[in-house]
Order: C-alpha cells, then sequence, then structure tokens
C-alpha cells in the first residue's frame, strides 16, 4: 500500500467514526428529548386530561421527593421495546394532527375507557414492566406492608398475577365504564 | 320614664360585660399573640387494625380499619367495592357490604348497592389514634 493510500484509508476510518458519533449521538439525543415529560405535555391533549390527574396522585408528589413522570410508566427503557414504541407512537400524533378526536376534555371523557383498555392490556401483556423498573416483588419488604398489602402481594406471586391486574386508576381517573366488579384479579373482562 | 329606661338599659348592660370582663373571657386561641405562629397539629395517621376494630355500640356502622386516602368514591366509581362489594368480598377476605344496602327506600332488593348506601364514608370512617380533646367514660355496649 501506498502512502497515499494509507493516509487515505485513515481519513475514511475518522470521517466515518466522527459521523458515526454525530448520528447516532444526534439520533438518541432526539429519541431522549421526546422522553421527557416536558415533550409529553407539550400537547394539550395530555396536559389538559392526563397530567393534571397524575398531579393529585402519589406518583407525583410523596414524602420522599421521587417522582414518576410519564415516560418512567408509559416508555419501556429497554432499547428494543422502547424504539417499538416510538414507532407506535405515530399514531399518537395521527389523531393529534389529523384525526383531532381526543382535543377537548369532553372528547378525551368520551374515549377514555378506550385509552385506558389499551394501557391496561399493554401493561398485562408486558407484566407490568415499566412499573416493575422500580417496584419488584423481591425488594419489597412484606413486613413493613399493611397486612392486607403484604397479603395480596404474596398471593399475587403465588398465582403470577401482575401489578395492573389490582392497581387500575392509580395515576388516572378510571372511566366510568370501569365496573370494579367484573375486574377480580385473574379474572378481569377488561384485557380482551 | 323614657329617661330611666335608657339608663336602665346602659347600666344592665354595663353590668353584664364588667361580669365578662372579671371572669376572664379567653379566646380559643389561649394568650397567644395573633403575629405569632399558630403551633403545628400534631400529625394524625389512619389506624390500621387487623381484623376490625370492635363497634361500641349495637348497629354502628363498622369503622374502617385501613387508610382510604387512595380511594376514590365519586358519580363515576366507587373504589370501595372493589374489595367490599358481594361479588368479590370472598376472593379478597374482606367484610362484606351489609345487605341492608342492597334494599332501595321501597323495600326493593336490588342487584348492586342501593344509591342511598353508595357513598361509603358518609357513615364509615377511618379512625386515628388521637387523645380525646375532652376526657370522657363512655364505654361502649359489651
Amino acid at each position: 500500500m501506498t502512502s497515499s493510500a494509507k493516509r487515505g484509508t485513515f481519513g475514511v476510518l475518522v470521517i466515518g467514526i466522527v459521523l458515526g458519533v454525530i448520528l447516532w449521538g444526534g439520533f438518541n439525543w432526539t429519541l431522549e428529548l421526546t422522553n421527557t415529560e416536558q415533550f409529553c405535555i407539550s400537547c394539550h391533549e395530555m396536559k389538559d386530561t392526563p397530567y393534571q390527574e397524575l398531579q393529585e396522585t402519589i406518583h407525583f408528589s410523596n414524602r420522599t421527593g421521587v417522582r414518576a413522570t410519564c415516560p418512567d410508566c408509559h416508555v419501556p427503557r429497554q432499547w428494543i421495546y422502547k424504539i417499538v414504541r416510538k414507532i407506535k407512537a405515530s399514531n399518537e400524533l395521527y389523531h393529534h394532527f389529523i384525526a383531532k378526536d381526543v382535543d377537548t376534555p369532553e372528547k378525551f371523557e368520551a374515549k377514555r375507557f378506550e385509552l385506558a383498555k389499551h394501557v391496561w392490556r399493554t401493561m398485562k401483556e408486558t407484566d407490568s414492566r415499566e412499573c416493575r423498573n422500580c417496584h419488584k416483588f423481591d425488594s419489597m419488604d412484606f413486613d413493613r406492608q399493611e397486612s392486607r398489602s403484604a397479603d395480596a402481594h404474596e398471593e399475587a406471586i403465588d398465582k403470577n398475577l401482575t401489578c395492573i391486574d389490582c392497581h387500575k386508576g392509580i395515576s388516572h381517573q378510571l372511566p366510568e365504564e370501569y365496573d370494579p366488579e367484573k375486574d377480580l384479579p385473574g379474572e378481569s373482562i377488561y384485557y380482551k | 320614664m323614657k329617661k330611666s329606661i335608657v339608663t336602665l338599659t346602659i347600666a344592665s348592660m354595663a353590668l353584664v360585660f364588667s361580669g365578662a370582663a372579671i371572669s376572664g373571657v379567653k379566646s380559643l386561641r389561649g394568650g397567644e399573640d395573633i403575629e405569632a405562629m399558630a403551633k403545628k397539629p400534631i400529625k394524625a395517621k389512619p389506624m390500621v387494625v387487623e381484623g376490625g376494630i370492635e363497634r361500641n355500640y349495637k348497629i354502628q356502622p363498622p369503622l374502617i380499619p385501613h387508610k382510604i386516602d387512595k380511594e376514590k368514591i365519586n358519580l363515576k366509581i366507587n373504589t370501595c367495592l372493589k374489595c367490599h362489594s358481594e361479588k368479590t368480598y370472598k376472593k379478597k377476605k374482606a367484610p362484606k357490604i351489609g345487605d341492608s344496602h342492597y334494599i332501595d327506600r321501597n323495600g326493593k332488593v336490588l342487584k348492586t348497592v342501593s344509591r342511598r348506601r353508595y357513598f361509603c364514608n358518609q357513615c364509615h370512617a377511618p379512625q386515628t389514634n388521637a387523645s380525646p380533646l375532652v376526657q370522657n367514660v363512655f364505654e361502649g355496649a359489651k
């Protein structure tokens, strides 16, 4: 190899690395930018209803000062699942920009049951993966829980139940159509 | 005549007011200065009693032996029914809503909780370990 060819290879390599860092970094940076609460509530659909309801719950303010923001529960952390979710989010863009079918609180209320069922079904299918980023059975001290909680959690482990089976409507209001009597853990009708 | 009535009224009013002053009227705030910071009230934690709190008298609405701050009772939803309704209580090992709660005002037995019994915490209340403001010797029925 002549010295000029060597230099050429080296040059291509350096440009490739720099371009790679910039492009990949830029991609990830943008991805993370769309993964913030600020981004979620930049649409009034999210800001006017779900975000207002979240503010009244323990996931927003509590004694230890830990807060769960929108993506903590609604966007998977593992890369591949995150990308899949982000691609699915294009449907949300369609409803925001073109269909405009949740753009008032009234329209949101009319669709709440359907939207809630989507989330419940997803969480059931993923075994409440996003909940378990923070809440894990093996780091739960049942002695420090109220007895009724400890009993329920032990039963949940035995029966392979998942968080959403019992904990529906903890961060947003439950839809009017939801009937707690038809939602017994393990026998729920709301995942179909 | 008129004059004497006026004098009498004024005199009696003066008597009442001075009497109050002598007996020492105390405001609920005590001798504390208006500007001074009020004492922080003691924080009360809801009691958690396994097996429930015993009734103090017959037909007392049972007290709630656990926290209810995350439960919701509104026009749309009543999350107490997740555990206490007729269809769920066995699985959830919770006390069932009383049979009387399924009867409407015309005496008709309903399949679901009667609307007039829907708002649980109108009668059922959680408790804290607060010490009574005034000592009393009440003893519950045994």
